[in-house]
């Protein structure tokens, strides 16, 4: 499809969307742990400043 | 400040209300997704359909994911300038949080500008690599987005990081001009501008349409991953809170 040229052309294409798929992939992962780090600390019973304030 | 110019400076305080900007970028993260996956469909259809360049073959293919690559490398720079500036003058709690975010994917952007730049060189220019202006300021880019990076999380007191950061980030800014004009002020193996010119676009438009769709579609993968990462600076930053206040209750209790 790409004739002489495939060597250079797929791996670039390949790449590209491995480190785009990567990026997600990343964030995806990061944004799991910081919603599991939160689920962890409430159930241990800290509170975020703003719920302790409505409590005053 | 003009009286059309304050309801909208109003909202963008409105939304330093973490909580605020959590719900905001829920809503947004999907319908940026979807636009994103259809935009690089329609982009990646125009451009593999592209007929071969009559000089460069169908290595022009490459130039649908070199171009946005490159041009997101310096929006994305451009923007953390910006955002510096909100933590410097305007300090507004959300404009580290965005530097922070949009370091490591200006990184991968720049880094792809580099791998697929030189894929093209190859069989175009004979070589991977030279030290030409262009290919060396964009290497510079991406050292100081590397730079900007390891600063963020070297220094633990979160104010003095976020001015060290905005400071090192407002002074890296004068790469960019230089990126954009060393093909104009040098004489470099890299061609110049062929679309972000004053004349029109010297490119035919079955090559244009698809590179702007292709960009288009880098623009909008882009801001769908600055919101995501954002959103993921937000929480840490809760978290760590929450972790110290948790620790200074404790550490009360034991003294009590």
């Amino acid at each position: 499809m790409f004739g002489d040229y495939a060597g250079f052309i797929v791996p670039a294409y390949v790449i590209s969307a491995l480190v785009l798929a990567s990026l997600i992939v990343w964030l995806w992962l990061q944004h799991r742990a910081r919603l599991r780090d939160l689920d962890e600390l409430e159930r241990s019973g800290a509170r975020r400043r703003s719920a302790m304030k409505g409590e005053r | 400040m003009s009286d059309a110019a304050a309801p909208s400076a109003s909202r963008l305080w409105d939304l330093a209300n973490p909580t605020r900007f959590l719900n905001l970028a829920a809503r947004l993260i999907p319908i940026l997704a979807v636009a994103t996956i259809a935009a690089f469909a329609a982009g990646l259809y125009m451009g593999l359909r592209a007929p071969e360049d009559y000089q460069q073959g169908s290595t022009v293919l490459i130039m649908f994911i070199h171009v946005p690559a490159a041009w997101l490398a310096m929006m994305c720079y451009s923007l953390m300038a910006v955002s510096a500036l909100g933590t410097l003058v305007w300090r507004h709690p959300l404009a580290d949080v965005s530097v922070r975010a949009a370091a490591p994917l200006g990184a991968a952007f720049t880094f792809l500008a580099l791998v697929t730049g030189s894929l093209w060189g190859k069989p175009m220019w004979g070589t991977w690599w030279v030290w030409d202006a262009r290919l060396t300021s964009v290497l510079v880019l991406l050292i100081i987005y590397l730079g900007i990076i390891a600063l963020a999380r070297a220094i633990e007191e979160p104010s003095t990081a976020a001015r060290s950061v905005a400071v090192v980030t407002l002074v890296g800014f004068i790469n960019i001009p230089i990126i954009k004009f060393s093909v104009d002020w040098w004489n470099t193996l890299h061609q110049p501008a062929s679309v972000s010119r004053l004349a029109p676009p010297a490119m035919d438009a079955v090559f244009l349409y698809p590179l702007l769709v292709m960009s288009a579609a880098y623009t909008l993968f882009f801001f769908t991953c600055h919101l995501m990462a954002m959103r993921n600076e937000i929480l840490r930053r809760r978290v760590r809170t929450m972790r110290i206040q948790a620790a200074a209750g404790g550490s009360a209790a034991d003294v009590r």
